[in-house]
């Protein structure tokens, strides 16, 4: 205790030595894996979004759920991902009130529930499955005429890989089951 | 007693603190915990280092990639040992890298690292280290921080004096530390050493393109020891300086017999003539048996292939190419100047470190002021070639490297000190002590015409009471002293892999850039490659079973397999179909007399298993790749040999059961 505070005491305001700290120039930019600096490898899921002119909506409600980080992620993960056509088919005010910030826990509940952690190729979407979801629930699967429909609403009309699993489009968005 | 102890150390303590408060200004903040002159080695998390460090592993058979100045291990490069870890020289594709004319070898001894260099200066390409127990040279790629290739020295025992390089990486040199007997009968008495014992210096071409090494030409030399080398640079660039000892021809109690005489010698050698005499027809073709391993970065295999051919200048029919500058007692470390302009001998027994000039290297050829041959080779006189020598500077002088600034730093085994003087006025500047035993030191550029200065390390081979002890068997350890002004100062101990001989530095900023981050699928040209799931297989020849398998996460396709018998040979070939950096999968079986695999993104690599037991053997993914990493398994079924199951395979599917899978047995027909 005595030896800390006189610590203090000697101690005085320079920078002498934090010259020999920064070294040299490529540094990392702060934040988490989507930031790391990667032109080789494939996109992952969030780039895969982000490079969609299809998914503005998700992309922005990723960014608002603070799920961007997660999802660049080794995973890896199948992503859901509603077109702005299928989120602009709920009433109208839904997505505004759920891009508000006090509604964040319900975003980051409906958007986890458009995502799995295995990286699941559609041929392994099998009728009659169910798949446990990020946010706790379960997603039934159904396949009719080819057709890969999720909880009998929203189907699967594309299928791209991305670097940490797989990104399925759909025309719906998923709406996970009423809290017992 | 105990209470004055107490006392004592409190007003210590309080000293201490009054004195550095009084003297310096301490950091604040996280960098007050690296105070003073630790500060210096701090690097801030998330920060990089200015320098990567390439340090020999000494008998690990290794290379560890450090940062300077924080000396934070990035990675062991296995080399010359197998490594089980990274399935070096336990898959089928590496195991090629450790042939030699003796089979397969799977351990060395390696000493000393050479940075490429393109005009004296490093380049960043490749990173050499060499074999000292069954000679040999590698190669690594500093692309993908990956041994890609090895070549075998014939004519030679204990390849210690490598794999040092010339100024545009012409070549890489490999001179013999043991004489031995050459030519068709080697079965002679050891005792009969003076005549049938001799020793080789081997000039290895580098493709400068390619990296590829080629055994240009070899020097015969007289039955002597050699231990240490460097290239000229500048104005002695065409010329390699060779140290040697046991001028006695010793074959017995070296340690006495090799330190009769009062000066043994540098063997100067004219490596551009040596080139001419080679290309003019003067060698001699000898027969000889030697591996040369390449790794193809395309296939992801390794091929061996055994030469047998040398080309072998004799000094008798080469004049003007070899001579000898006599050197105090057995010398060691030969070291070049940036100017190449001095030559510094450190004779491990000697009381002065001699000093020659090139200059008058050349004056004294010309002049022919020799001192008699030894072997029918000229040896200049010392008088005649010396620039001067450094008096009293230390115990036992081994190695010297150079800052920009003129300034030379030698390492004292015996003393346990770095001394630093000046080239030109040969005046001792500043000693420190190292903690202990010093053999090498390393200044980043340290070789080169064009020396980064700002650290020093020492790499030492003692380390009694420096780290909390381990029993018997200590860390070997790196210290790092700011050289940056007038005086040394150590800033940082850090611990190494096995035993560190020599070790170079490099600018992070001339090789993070090139830095490969997958190997892309569709270059991928490894004939058991699947690259796909849907390409994934299993097929049977003979009593081989090759399993073409993918490995994504987080699944392996296929990971059920059934068919396999007692008697086959499998053969896992696990392509990682990711193209992520830094995703690679592992790979291992139950019970497998092997090690794994880690089979980076895009490649392809093959472990081979013989079942000796017929059940069901599970097999995982051994580098945690994903959440659900601990899913990333499959089961392989094994059958009595007579068993009539048949081969199948599948991923997310059942197939139907097959008879008599219930119970394994064979059938009886």
């Amino acid at each position: 205790m005595i030896f800390g505070s006189l610590l203090l005491l000697g101690s005085c305001n320079n920078n002498s030595s934090t010259e020999s700290t920064s070294t040299s120039a490529d540094v990392p930019a702060a934040g988490g894996q989507e930031a790391v600096q990667d032109d080789v490898s494939q996109k992952d899921v969030v780039k895969v979004a982000v490079g969609s002119p299809d998914h503005t909506t998700l992309v922005a409600a990723l960014k608002q759920a603070e799920l961007v980080t997660s999802l660049a992620n080794a995973g890896p993960f199948t992503v859901f991902a509603p077109t702005d056509a299928a989120f602009g088919k709920l009433p109208a005010g839904t997505v505004d009130g759920l891009m508000k910030e006090d509604k964040k826990a319900d975003l980051q509940n409906i958007l986890q529930y458009h995502v799995t952690t295995s990286a699941l190729d559609i041929k392994f979407l099998k009728d009659g499955m169910n798949l446990g979801m990020v946010n706790g629930d379960n997603l039934t699967i159904s396949v009719k005429d080819g057709k890969t429909i999720l909880n009998g609403s929203a189907t699967i009309v594309g299928s791209v890989r991305a670097s940490n699993g797989w990104v399925h489009v759909i025309d719906g968005v998923l709406l996970p089951p009423a809290k017992k | 007693m105990k209470h004055s102890f107490l006392k004592l150390l409190t007003a210590i303590l309080l000293l201490a603190v009054g004195f550095s408060g009084l003297t310096s200004c301490k950091p604040k903040g996280t960098q007050s915990a690296a105070g003073g002159d630790a500060a210096k080695a701090y690097v801030a998390p998330g920060k990089y280092d200015e320098f990567y460090s390439f340090v020999s592993g000494g008998f690990s058979g290794q290379m560890s990639v450090y940062g300077l100045p924080s000396g934070r291990l990035f990675r062991v490069i296995p080399v010359f040992s197998v490594d089980p870890e990274k399935g070096w020289g336990y898959s089928e594709e590496t195991k090629p890298m450790l042939n030699t004319s003796h089979g397969f070898v799977p351990w060395d001894d390696l000493h000393h690292i050479s940075l490429s260099e393109t005009k004296s200066e490093h380049d960043g390409r490749w990173v050499f280290g060499n074999a000292n127990n069954t000679p040999r040279i590698a190669r690594i790629d500093l692309k993908t921080f990956r041994t890609v290739e090895i070549i075998e020295i014939p004519n030679s025992a204990g390849n210690h004096s490598s794999p040092f390089i010339t100024e545009n990486s012409e070549y890489v040199v490999a001179g013999t530390r043991f004489s031995v007997p050459m030519g068709d009968n080697q079965d002679v008495p050891i005792n009969t050493y003076k005549e049938n014992f001799k020793g080789t210096v081997s000039f290895i071409g580098i493709d400068k393109t390619s990296g590829e090494m080629n055994v240009s030409f070899q020097i015969a030399t007289p039955g002597i020891n050699f231990d240490l080398a460097r290239a000229g640079k500048g104005r002695s660039a065409g010329w390699f300086f060779f140290s040697c000892y046991n001028s006695e021809k010793a074959n017995t109690l070296l340690e006495v017999n090799a330190s009769q005489k009062d000066k043994d010698f540098i063997m100067a050698v004219n490596w551009k003539k040596a080139e001419e005499y080679a290309k003019a027809g003067k060698g001699v073709k000898k027969q000889v048996r030697y591996a040369h391993n390449k790794y193809n970065e395309s296939t992801h295999s390794a091929t061996s292939e055994i030469k047998n051919e040398v080309l072998v200048l004799d000094p008798k029919d080469c004049p003007d190419m070899v001579y000898f500058m006599p050197c105090p007692k057995s010398p060691h470390g030969c070291d070049t100047d940036p100017t190449g302009e001095y030559i510094v001998g450190s004779g491990k027994l000697a009381a002065v470190i001699p000093v020659f000039s090139f200059a008058k290297i050349e004056a004294a050829i010309a002049a022919k002021n020799f001192d008699g041959t030894y072997d029918g080779i000229p040896v200049l006189k010392y008088e005649a070639v010396l620039h001067g020598e450094v008096q009293k500077p230390g115990l036992g002088p081994l190695h010297t490297e150079f800052d920009g600034n003129g300034n030379a730093y030698t390492s004292f085994f015996v003393s346990s000190e770095i001394v630093k003087w000046n080239v030109k006025d040969l005046k001792v500047l500043d000693r420190v002590p190292t903690y202990y035993s010093i053999g090498h030191l390393s200044v980043p550029g340290g070789p080169t015409s064009k020396p980064h200065g700002k650290y020093v390390i020492a790499y030492n081979k003692i380390t009694k009471d420096r780290y909390l002890p381990t029993g018997p068997e200590l860390t070997q350890s790196a210290q790092i002293y700011d050289i940056s002004g007038e005086k040394m100062k150590l800033i940082l101990d850090f611990p190494t892999i096995g035993e560190p001989h020599y070790a170079e530095a490099i600018p992070a900023s001339m090789i993070m850039k090139n830095s490969q981050k997958i190997y892309k699928l569709e270059d991928n040209k490894h004939p058991y490659a699947a690259l796909g799931d849907d390409n994934a297989k299993v097929v049977r020849k003979g009593n081989e079973i090759h399993v073409y398998m993918t490995s994504i996460r987080s699944h392996f396709t296929p990971d059920n397999i059934e068919g396999v018998k007692l008697g086959d040979i499998v053969y896992f070939h696990v392509t990682n179909l990711e193209q992520d950096w830094d995703v690679p999968h592992g790979f291992a079986v139950k019970g497998i007399g092997n090690a794994e695999l880690l089979i980076m993104p895009g490649e392809t690599q093959t472990l081979a298993w013989k079942p000796e037991k017929a059940g069901v053997y599970p097999m995982y993914c051994t580098d945690f790749c994903s959440a659900l990493h601990q899913e990333m398994q499959g089961y392989i079924r094994v059958s009595p040999a007579g068993s009539n199951v048949p081969l199948t395979f599948s991923t997310g599917t059942n197939l139907p059961a097959t008879t008599p899978a219930a119970t394994g047995q064979p059938s009886t027909k």
